[in-house]
């Protein structure tokens, strides 16, 4: 595989969503890069985290398009209800939330994705009925696999 | 068999287009209806989705923003005998899709097959005249390839404007024994979302350009460089690749002839500067996105240190249709030297947004109007930015301006990728010049000072133009920095973020002071 670090930080972060202080050494020795190397790829891009983060990943979209029909209000009502600030993850390690720079959605903004999903014109009331569904789905998780 | 298609699209989907495809599907089943319900892509009138259409007599009549309470009655409306007269009663019913104006009025080249049916059935794909540029293409020599693009006036659709044809000549005739295509997927500006849509709704339209991209300067190996943000596009596109191997026209023998082409997706990592070619290709060698000084150019030094052709989403789709219906056919659309048709992005606070592919030559006050309709929120316009996050403000004197790119430029504007982005009357221009510069700040790849600093000394001194601190003087400093990270910034990123920022300021100065 030509360029094989990008590819190989997605496939940790999809195992682990965040990249494990320990596995650094071992990507650089297997790739043939030092450790500095490594790193300096992960802090460069937003998506890789050095830390561990809540289990959903929660995006709020600030570009313009959104924010012309109301993301400002949507980003300060979601850190008030969630009780986090970007780049923060909820007590119960549930969610993380982190702002996004456009989701290509911007027809029907303001925008927002949960993991792999995406929402249209999200209101503050919307926001917080997508929460609620997330933690009620993870309830049930939870007791199942009890 | 009758038909119902639902569309399978990141807006569509967002807009519970899926949920509404479940609810029919469980009613069609439970009645044992026999009616076939076809995922298609969307024809990008994003404002009417979920936009559910039933065909009738080969014609296909549409039902806007369908709710999940309306499932029921759509289809007792379809099953009518006498659903002609019936069907005008629904209050969601649109009539015949392709009569709608917003559609009527368009000119689709490059999104002529989106929205028409399952964006990842080749069959269905090659009954619309896909593949047929490719198959001329491998009967062509390179350069013949190439003048043919050279002659179809087509320019990169990135933002830029550069003549494809002439980047490609340089990469044929640039000497080495491997070249790469790579196809510039990382469509970061904020209101656009062409590449998304014929990514997702066309797929194999990108494919086919790229092969033929291959073909003409003898390049053997294609990279799709694809933003994080868009996990839908990047899931339809692996899936069209897969396929495309399966049936022979990827891989060790194109289409059975002796040529090699193969090609893969690579996944940005949430950066906006990676959208920029040349961090783009350090970010696909596995480096920090850090933009390199030109020359030497990517068509000559690209890819570990390889002739590469680095081309947006739209290009390389409109290669197909060149090749299909010939330059001279494509050359006929446009003005001046604005050759072809334009994929407009409207978005923002607007009442129908989506995409409008138009011939260059029209003007923003017909699309925000005309197609648009005004403000979602009713309110006045008070603003439109063009171009993305780096583009102007555009004046209110200047909204007539016909949209091709010498225009656009003769107004310190530029058309980009195509976004526009509407405000209305309760925008404050400070906040958004304030969000340009801290936007720049946050992405800047920090290779270059002016960008790296200036970005953030000039999100310093709005903050002290916000808090009324010597404000005429401060304001004098921004035009000063602002001149600085224009003139001597490595790339777009730092040298054009004091566009938004010096028209926001001259435009609705009532907001700084």
């Amino acid at each position: 595989m030509e360029g094989p670090l990008l590819p190989v930080l997605h496939a940790v972060m999809a195992r682990f969503s965040y990249i494990p202080k320990d596995a650094i050494p071992i990507i650089a020795r297997k790739l043939n890069l030092s450790s500095a190397e490594v790193s300096g790829v992960i802090s460069f891009y937003h998506d890789f985290k050095k830390e561990k983060v809540g289990r959903h990943k929660v995006q709020i979209c600030r570009s313009e398009a959104c924010q012309a029909m109301g993301s400002r209000e949507l980003e300060v009502h979601a850190k008030k209800s969630l009780k986090v600030d970007f780049g923060e993850s909820t007590n119960d390690d549930l969610i993380f939330l982190e702002p996004v720079y456009c989701l290509g959605n911007c027809a029907c903004s303001p925008s927002v994705r949960i993991d792999n999903e995406i929402h249209a014109r999200v209101t503050p009331s919307g926001f917080d009925k997508l929460i609620s569904d997330l933690r009620s789905v993870n309830h049930h998780k939870t007791r199942n696999s009890r | 068999m009758r038909k119902l298609f639902i569309p399978n699209d990141t807006s569509a989907v967002a807009m519970g287009s899926n949920l509404v495809a479940n609810r029919f599907e469980e009613l069609i089943k439970n009645k044992s209806l026999d009616i076939q319900i076809i995922r298609n892509g969307s024809r990008g009138m994003f404002w009417l989705e979920p936009l559910v259409e039933f065909e009738s007599d080969f014609k296909r009549f549409g039902f806007q923003s369908v709710d999940l309470s309306e499932v029921e009655s759509i289809l007792e409306f379809i099953c009518d005998d006498s659903f002609d007269a019936a069907l005008n009663k629904h209050p969601k019913f649109l009539g015949e899709t392709e009569s709608i104006e917003y559609f009527k009025k368009q000119q689709r080249l490059s999104f002529f097959r989106s929205g028409l049916g399952d964006p990842l059935c080749i069959d269905h794909y090659s009954s619309l005249e896909g593949f047929t540029g490719l198959k001329k293409a491998l009967e062509m020599q390179p350069q013949q390839i190439v003048d043919e693009v050279k002659n179809s006036g087509l320019r990169g659709r990135g933002g830029a404007a550069f003549p494809t044809g002439i980047k490609w000549q340089t990469v044929l005739d640039t000497a080495h024994s491997k070249k790469y295509i790579v196809c510039n997927a990382d469509e970061g500006d904020s209101g656009t979302f062409a590449d998304r849509l014929l990514m997702e709704s066309d797929p194999y339209q990108l494919i086919e350009g790229m092969i033929i991209a291959g073909l003409a300067v003898n390049a053997n190996q294609g990279y799709i460089y694809l933003r994080s943000e868009y996990p839908f596009a990047h899931a339809t596109l692996n899936t069209a690749i897969s396929r495309c191997y399966a049936e022979g026209i990827l891989g060790q023998n194109v289409l059975g002839k002796k040529i090699c082409f193969e090609l893969e997706v690579r996944l940005g990592a949430g950066a906006y500067i990676c959208g920029e070619e040349t961090s783009l290709l350090e970010s696909l060698e596995g480096k920090r996105g850090l933009v390199r000084s030109k020359p030497p150019l990517p068509a000559i030094e690209g890819l570990f240190g390889c002739p590469t052709v680095v081309n947006n989403v739209l290009t390389l789709g409109a290669i197909s249709t060149i090749l299909c219906k010939g330059s001279d056919y494509y050359k006929n659309y446009g003005t001046g030297r604005s050759r072809g048709t334009l994929p407009v992005q409207l978005s923002g606070n607007i009442k129908r947004g989506g995409l409008i592919e138009i011939p260059f030559g029209i003007s923003l006050r017909e699309i925000v109007e005309d197609f648009g309709g005004g403000t979602f929120s009713g309110n006045p316009v008070k603003a439109i930015q063009v171009g993305g996050p780096l583009g102007a403000f555009v004046d209110r004197d200047k909204w007539d301006t016909p949209m091709d790119y010498e225009a656009f430029s003769a107004i310190n504007s530029m058309i980009g990728h195509g976004g526009i982005v509407v405000f209305d009357d309760q925008i404050n221009m400070f906040d958004q010049a304030r969000f340009a510069m801290e936007f720049c700040a946050i992405e800047s790849c920090g290779k270059c000072t002016p960008c790296r600093i200036g970005s953030t000394r000039g999100l310093e001194v709005l903050d002290k133009i916000s808090s009324k601190k010597d404000v005429e003087d401060n304001l004098i400093l921004l035009e000063e920095l602002c001149d600085t990270m224009e003139h001597s910034s490595l790339c777009a990123m730092g040298g054009m973020t004091p566009f938004p920022v010096k028209s926001a300021v001259e435009l609705y100065k009532e907001d700084f002071t």
